[in-house]
């Protein structure tokens, strides 16, 4: 047998046979969907409790308080009793209780206090500056002699619906916020994926360094040999760990989904999102969430999510294998690893930025060519579409940069691995880069 | 059996090995000597292919040495270790392999030296388990188990303790005698004489000796002799010469006494001759240096002036 096979397998078996690896595999997705299960339903409880109570005291003589209009969240109670008393009543409330202060020049002035037991919800604020501003506008109207009832005629709504050219030629609907939210979700995907099994290889060669089993090895096989093993190695088990995850995802969404929710409680979770919409910049929210999962091309986001992921890994892991075999510890890893995961760190930031909100502007295109960040910045450009020449190219730039980070590292890694108890500079370590054999 | 010619290793700094040339004969224990930092490792690391010479050549029963003598090749480097989480067995199996056994041959000559050391009970035990002894033997198993031609143990015998040190050494002289050839790199000279037939000495990346043990011994005679003779009187009772010279005159016993004398370049037999009319001699003996004194003599910043043959 081939001897990076062997090298290969013993890496694989050796860490899929723990049982923190099973450990790990199994509860993620556990973990995941209770976490996602939980927000949904805490999202959904937030909207039913938010009522309040506002006592109104109204120093003004417009009657501006007789104009507020109670709501499914707002009570108005008009402030009789002494405001002070009040106040100082509602220090001890527990319930949702406010006082609103209206002054009195308010339709100059246009200010008033809310002042609550505990910090105001923001839903509750926004209502009742609503209410106000609507008081308000009417007053002006009135004042303008503007005719209200032909105010209320003009309907200025207009429907955007946003399409975008499908490789046929048809227009086909955008969903420009699933396609943001993906973007993020792989970005994270892809960043984890890579400083998980990075570490796990980092961890590996320095493991092998501290026990002076190398050199037993590296007797038998040649230290490419060996590093290309114990990274292949990982590589599989990311992969294995991977499909696990999907299979499993989707498995438990499936029974999660038939067993627990109605289409019913579909229902009530999408108007509850549509009242959560702060303002109108989701013109085109999805009817419903088949729509938005059949709105996702997962052949291609898989396909291309498992080319980069196995791209960007062997690129920065022949890094992290080549920091291993200069250091002795990981504490000392540190140092070396900030520096070279940079790039990394910067495509993932600035995923939640630039690049989801630009995603075909030169800066996103730059960085999902340059094989450091590409991993990261092509997947969440995927997300958005991407001609399929462009990821051609970055795929094969970033090839030719694994090929690369691996020849260097291959040349520190054969030099490191034999030095004990030398503490290694970056000075020291492009020495190494000179020695010839 | 392995021939070394000419080899230099430059490192940024130093130059670890400076025109090394060793000639290791097949079938022979060959002591590797040296202080710490002489250049041993690195010349036994380029043997195993590990880093690669900067000059020189090097030939493995008159090939050039190559990566398929890898298998022939069995190394335990002085420092060593396992992996701890590993379990003996499966780990013994992977080294084998790497080596180039087939998994079965593997495990069939794991069990077989398992039986022979009494380490049965410990295939599915891992290494931090074992006390570090044990570690040394298993680790010991790993480097002969796919029956190399050549041996190189480097330090073999530190972290033992004296029990498993002659279990080990009765090893190493069996494999020998079933025609292994072995390296024995040390600087600790008690089992050099007991165990090997060749040795090199390599000081300040220079070979600065190399022969067998015997030759040298004879070479590094100094034509010292330790009398022991009897005699009732107090002081001397022979004339003076010139055959030799006294370094040193002890009272053993009552009328036991012991003289060192140093040669003037006549034979044993002319010094007995002018003895034997004037003291009753019971013992003679030549003093021969141990590989120990020879090996001080040369490392000692003191004597670094280069070997000539007295």
């Amino acid at each position: 047998m081939n001897k990076t096979l062997i090298i290969i397998k013993r890496e694989y078996l050796s860490r899929v046979k723990k049982k923190s690896f099973l450990l790990v595999t199994f509860l993620m997705p556990i973990l995941f969907i209770g976490l996602y299960a939980a927000i949904i339903v805490l999202t959904m409880k937030s909207f039913e409790n938010t009522h309040a109570t506002v006592y109104v005291y109204d120093h003004g003589q417009d009657g501006v308080d007789e104009l507020l209009e109670n709501s499914k969240n707002l009570t108005f109670i008009k402030g009789e009793d002494d405001l002070a008393g009040r106040l100082a009543k509602l220090h001890s409330s527990k319930d949702n209780t406010g006082v609103l202060i209206i002054s009195d020049d308010f339709y100059n002035s246009k200010s008033v206090e809310y002042i609550s037991s505990n910090k105001p919800n923001v839903t509750i604020q926004s209502e009742i500056k609503k209410n106000l501003r609507k008081i308000v506008r009417e007053k002006q109207y009135a004042d303008l002699d503007i005719d209200l009832e032909k105010i209320q005629q003009v309907d200025d709504q207009v429907y955007l619906s946003a399409k975008e050219i499908n490789l046929e030629g048809e227009a086909q609907d955008s969903h420009t916020n699933v396609a943001m939210f993906l973007a993020m979700g792989l970005s994270a995907l892809v960043y984890i994926a890579l400083m998980l099994y990075g570490t796990q290889v980092l961890r590996g060669v320095i493991e092998e360094k501290t026990n002076r089993i190398v050199e037993v090895i590296i007797s038998s096989v040649k230290p490419f040999e060996l590093m290309m093993g114990k990274i292949v190695g990982i590589a599989l088990v990311g992969l294995t760990q991977f499909l696990l995850w999907i299979v499993l995802s989707i498995g438990l969404f499936t029974v999660g989904t038939t067993l627990f929710l109605n289409p019913e409680s579909f229902q009530s979770l999408e108007t509850a999102q549509m009242s959560s919409s702060m303002d109108s910049q989701m013109d085109t929210l999805p009817e419903n969430i088949q729509e938005i999962i059949q709105a996702i091309d997962f052949p291609m986001i898989l396909g291309s999510f498992a080319l980069f992921f196995i791209g960007g890994y062997l690129l920065y892991s022949a890094l992290f294998a080549a920091i291993g075999s200069a250091v002795d510890n990981e504490t000392e890893a540190n140092q070396f690893t900030l520096p070279v995961t940079m790039p990394l760190l910067l495509a993932y930031v600035l995923s939640f930025g630039v690049l989801v909100n630009d995603p075909h502007g030169p800066i996103a295109v730059w960085l999902s060519m340059i094989p450091l960040t590409s991993p990261i910045a092509m997947m969440v450009r995927i997300a958005f579409g991407v001609p399929i020449w462009e990821i051609a190219v970055s795929l094969t730039l970033l090839i030719l940069g694994f090929i690369l980070t691996t020849w260097i590292a291959g040349k520190i890694y054969r030099v490191g691995i034999l030095m004990y108890g030398k503490k290694a500079s970056f000075k020291e370590i492009f020495k190494w880069l000179k020695y010839n054999k | 059996m392995l021939s070394i010619q000419g080899i230099v290793k430059k490192y940024a700094d130093h130059v670890a090995l400076d025109h090394v040339s060793l000639e290791v004969p097949k079938g022979k224990i060959y002591g590797l000597l040296g202080p710490n930092g002489a250049g041993k490792t690195s010349l036994i690391r380029i043997i195993n292919q590990i880093t690669a010479p900067d000059e020189g050549r090097i030939f493995f029963n008159e090939e050039p040495l190559s990566p398929k003598h890898i298998a022939k090749i069995g190394y335990l480097p002085e420092e060593r270790g396992l992996y701890k989480k590993m379990k003996i067995g499966e780990q013994m199996i992977y080294l084998a392999q790497l080596k180039g056994l087939s998994r079965s041959e593997a495990i069939q000559k794991i069990k077989y030296w398992f039986e022979k050391l009494h380490m049965e009970t410990w295939w599915e035990k891992k290494v931090e388990d074992l006390s570090k002894g044990m570690q040394q033997k298993v680790q010991f198993v790993a480097t002969i188990v796919h029956n190399p031609e050549l041996i190189i143990l480097d330090e073999p015998f530190s972290g033992f303790d004296p029990v498993n040190t002659q279990i080990i050494q009765d090893e190493i002289l069996e494999l020998n005698k079933n025609g292994a050839t072995i390296i024995y790199s040390t600087h600790r000279m008690e089992s050099v004489e007991e165990l090997c037939d060749h040795i090199a000495l390599i000081n300040k990346s220079q070979k600065i000796l190399e022969g067998e043990v015997n030759a040298i011994k004879q070479q590094y005679r100094k034509q010292q002799y330790q009398i022991y003779y009897q005699s009732d009187q107090e002081a001397q009772n022979w004339p003076s010469t010139d055959l030799f010279s006294l370094l040193n005159t002890e009272t053993l016993a009552s009328n036991t006494k012991l003289l060192t004398v140093q040669s003037h370049s006549a034979s044993l037999n002319d010094i007995l001759a002018f003895f034997i009319p004037w003291v009753q001699i019971q013992e003679v003996k030549e003093i021969i240096p141990s590989m120990r004194d020879i090996f001080i003599e040369h490392v000692t910043p003191t004597s670094k002036q280069p070997i000539s043959n007295e």
